[in-house]
């Protein structure tokens, strides 16, 4: 008997694969899609006492743009943002050169395990410590003072920007350092020795072979870093001691204090669309920067 | 033992199997043969029962394996990874398929070690599966189906992973083991030496279709079309004008004149259409200073020579004709090997003739 | 010979990424209330000041439910989905990987925010059960990428030599897969357990009045008096971090060995 060209909709192989993910997938709709659906339906509506009224509206959009107080906010996380970025992959790529280059191959995943150690303890606590070293009578204060090196505390480190890009370029410095080291030992490293038979210095190999190729891996260290450290609450709130809020603590107070949940909503989506934004600005970077390869 | 009619395979719009028909008997050493992509492997995985079947029948022993399910044929398969179990030994892998035997642990622990003795692999037992070569891994894979006494075995490009030296070795091993089991043995290759060393019955494959199942030794000499003729060991070919054609065919041959065929000596499609005749290196001879003249003979350039110790390949042109023929000649102690632009006698043997066309 | 420039630099760069948690056992031992230097002397009060407060007693048996029951759940979805993706062909197998994987892209804030909003209005009380369902959801994607390496590197030819060899597929499932990718369910364990534990958004906006260890000493910051507590209580946390990660990565080095696999650097 003659099957003829079989199923083309769904094979047996098909049906058991959509059954084997249909937990993780449907947990994932209930628990993500379904949420940040209501979500995006609240940011158009109205908000009325204590309910949301339903009448459809960009007014959120708008506050959430034009009003000076929120533009400020995600204009402050997106600077914060950007810094923490730039300064935690530019600092993390020589790390991860000397651990793909330079060390033995059997220890490598040994200087890992040690660069990603502090990772896993608790941010908060990372958070708590940092606030604690830079304090007023904290940790470098004191001890700069101990060693009669000032006599009155530096009040400049505390409670600033500049506090809170250290603070969260420490917390994610192994997020950047992994993947950058990730696309180092992609590289052949016969490449990188015809390069220099072919007459080429250490670093012109480096400059032009070895960053271009890692390409890849410091642009997914950027989105890695990026992403979370826009959205990020508890630095601003510990750090900032409150007065230098970001998206997440502007969500946070629309949400729940002032009940204004269409507007925090908007404010929530914005900082999506930002990430958005971001993200395909870098993935469509990546894509030139691999077909250039061919 | 293994019967195929009229198997069809589609892999979505790709027409893998084109109604294969043929039979593979008990006890012989049978060979898929053919270049990548040609659906051997497809096949042989219908027999396993790896693959469904699109169309047509795959009967072992009389029954159809419709809907029979892998673990219930009576096969068994050595995979070209060999899929050794890397977290258990070699005992372990050995005796993987015995579990549901009612033999006690005692019984199937000999049956175990017998069966390492078959493939040469005694004292092997508590070795750690990772830490064995590929030659080792093949032993136990072989090992490991053997143990279940299929009726046929069937071993997918099982040499390809391993280094000349140790295939050559495994190839003659494998021949003296299918002797000493006396099972059907179906391998699939794309190696044609291979497959002439090894099988009883060879069937090429090409898209899909089986060109030609004969003996090695038929389909050497009358290689059903030019296409076979070109996968099948070296071959060279001259172009022909058919003159006339029924119990004789006449011929002119570039470069050689006209010969007269018999009917034995017509074979199937050339390539392109235009009627070549062909025939192998060893049936042309250099005939060197002092040999009386044979029956026919054509002068020749020597253009390349390619010499490998017990034998040398010379390519030669001969006069008349646009193309390098290689011929073979075994070395002979004290005779020279000729230089490049040398110029020589050939010798060519009517009968040893193949026309396509 | 020259200067080691690189590596001076990443010895520099790692001494900056422990500083804040050597501090940790330093201040957990000073005998003094306020975190600064010069230090005051040797004492293990703080410990016991910590060990007595029966709210963190209370935090931290919240918090073992929750990852555990996080590393069980995350885990198994896990499996379902990386061996779907890995050994199965379907229709919109691309997008239903992109939507179980997207948690790792988005802001925890913007994920609880939306989940709270969702559970106010159909009136699910927030309770540990709550905070299990967002640890899952930002877990599962770290239990993927973990299982779905361990499911890539099995040889395809395993399960069918299994079944050639007369197993089933259930039997074949516990007797060669299960066997085989055992080190990544382990490590995936591990990982979802420390993630969870550490977590702090979600269980402090869907938590409703539970708290976790994480909220507990979110709660503790705001009282100087409890300030060196927490830096003993942190000590412990490290400790205990550290623990885990070592055990997990014993346990993939033992698996790797087990099966002759090559060591590619971690969890990466």
């Amino acid at each position: 008997m003659d099957e003829g060209k079989g199923n083309r909709w769904l094979t047996p192989e098909g049906a058991s694969g959509l059954k084997l993910i249909s937990p993780p997938l449907i947990f994932a709709v209930l628990m993500l899609a379904a949420p940040l659906a209501t979500m995006a339906i609240f940011s158009v509506l109205t908000d009325g006492y204590l309910t949301i009224l339903p009448i459809l509206t960009l007014q959120n959009y708008i506050d959430t743009w034009s009003d000076v107080i929120y533009r400020s906010i995600m204009f402050r996380s997106l600077m914060v943002a950007v810094s923490v970025t730039a300064a935690t992959v530019i600092l993390a790529y020589p790390v991860a050169y000397f651990v793909s280059f330079h060390v033995a191959q059997d220890k490598k995943s040994l200087w890992l395990f040690l660069i990603t150690i502090p990772f896993w303890t608790s941010y908060l606590i990372r958070v708590f410590m940092w606030k604690v070293i830079l304090g007023y009578n904290g940790v470098i204060n004191s001890g700069l003072k101990a060693l009669h090196i000032i006599d009155q505390p530096l009040g400049w480190l505390n409670y600033n920007v500049g506090a809170m890009v250290l603070t969260l370029a420490h917390a994610y410095a192994p997020f950047a350092i992994l993947p950058i080291f990730v696309s180092l030992e992609k590289i052949e490293r016969a490449l990188l020795e015809a390069g220099q038979d072919l007459g080429e210095s250490r670093f012109l190999t480096f400059w032009r072979v070895t960053l271009p190729l890692s390409m890849p891996g410091v642009i997914a260290a950027v989105l890695i870093v990026f992403i979370p450290t826009i959205g990020d609450y508890v630095t601003p709130n510990l750090i900032g001691g409150g007065k230098i809020p970001m998206i997440a603590n502007a969500i946070e107070k629309l949400m729940l204090k002032a009940d204004n949940k269409p507007l925090g909503s908007a404010i929530a989506i914005s900082a999506m669309i930002i990430v958005g934004v971001v993200s395909l600005l870098f993935l469509f970077l990546n894509r030139r920067f691999m077909r250039g390869q061919r | 033992m293994i019967a195929f009619r009229g198997v069809q395979k589609y892999y979505g719009d790709y027409h893998a199997l084109r109604g294969i028909t043929a039979t593979i008997n008990g006890g012989e050493f049978f060979s898929l043969l053919g270049p990548s992509g040609c659906g051997k492997t497809t096949l042989l995985r219908t027999v396993a029962g790896f693959e469904d079947i699109s169309g047509g029948q795959v009967l072992i022993d009389g029954k159809d394996m419709a809907g029979v399910p892998p673990n219930d044929r009576p096969t068994n398969m050595v995979f070209q990874s060999y899929a050794i179990f890397p977290h258990l030994t070699v005992e372990q892998n050995v005796g993987f398929g015995l579990r549901k035997d009612p033999r006690s642990k005692d019984e199937k622990t000999r049956e175990v070690d017998k069966t390492l003795a078959l493939v040469g692999l005694t004292g092997f037992g508590k070795r750690a599966a990772h830490a064995l070569s590929g030659g080792q891994r093949q032993r136990v894979a072989l090992a490991r189906a053997l143990i279940l006494k299929p009726k046929v075995l069937l071993l997918d490009e099982p040499l390809s992973a391993l280094d000349k030296k140790i295939r050559e070795q495994m190839q003659m091993e494998l021949i003296k083991l299918q002797r000493e089991v006396g099972i059907t043995f179906v391998l699939v290759t794309h190696d044609q030496e291979e497959a002439l060393v090894m099988s009883d019955r060879i069937a090429v494959m090409f898209d899909g279709e089986i060109a030609q199942l004969d003996e090695p030794e038929r389909l050497y000499r009358k290689p059903a079309s030019q296409r076979v003729a070109n996968f099948i060991g070296t071959m060279n070919f001259l172009p022909a004008r058919v003159l006339s054609g029924s119990a004789m065919v006449e011929v002119d041959v570039q470069g050689l004149g006209r010969v007269s065929l018999d009917a034995g000596q017509v074979s199937g499609a050339a390539i392109g259409g235009m009627p070549v005749v062909g025939f192998r290196p060893e049936t042309l001879t250099i005939l060197f200073e002092g040999q009386a003249p044979a029956d026919r003979e054509a002068m020749a350039t020597v253009e390349e020579v390619v010499y490998y110790g017990d034998m040398t390949y010379y390519d030669v042109k001969i006069d008349g004709t646009d193309q390098q023929l290689r011929l073979s000649m075994r070395n002979v102690f004290g005779r020279p090997v000729l230089d490049i632009g040398a110029r020589a006698r050939v010798a060519w043997a009517p009968g040893a003739l193949v026309l396509f066309r | 010979m020259k200067f080691p420039v690189l590596k001076t630099y990443t010895v520099a760069y790692l001494i900056f990424l422990y500083a804040p948690i050597i501090l940790l056992p330093i201040f957990a031992f000073n005998d003094s209330k306020v975190i600064a230097f010069p230090l005051q002397g040797f004492t293990t009060n703080w410990f016991k000041t910590m060990w007595a407060d029966e709210q963190l007693f209370h935090a931290l048996k919240n918090s073992l439910i929750v990852s555990v029951s996080t590393a069980i759940l995350s885990t198994s979805l896990g499996i379902f989905a990386a061996r779907a993706t890995t050994g199965y062909a379907f229709p919109g197998k691309g997008a239903a990987a992109g939507l179980i994987m997207l948690p790792m892209v988005l802001p925890e804030m913007i994920m609880s925010m939306s989940m709270l909003v969702v559970f106010l209005a159909i009136g699910l009380p927030l309770s540990i059960f709550t905070i299990i369902l967002g640890h899952v959801l930002v877990c599962t994607p770290f239990a993927v990428a973990i299982l779905t390496s361990a499911f890539q590197s099995l040889d395809k030819s395993l399960e069918e030599a299994a079944m050639d060899l007369g197993e089933g597929p259930v039997s074949t499932f516990y007797r060669v897969i299960l066997p085989l990718v055992m080190p990544g369910i382990v490590s995936a364990m591990l990982i979802c357990f420390t993630i969870s534990l550490d977590e702090f958004i979600i269980a402090f906006f869907l938590g409703g009045t539970e708290t976790t260890l994480s909220v507990y000493i979110f709660g503790q910051f705001r009282f100087p008096a409890k300030v060196p507590s927490i830096m003993a209580l942190g000590t412990i946390l490290v400790c205990l971090s550290i623990l885990l990660l070592t055990t997990a990565e014993y346990f993939r080095r033992r698996g790797l060995a087990r099966t002759g696999g090559k060591d590619t650097g971690g969890f990466l």
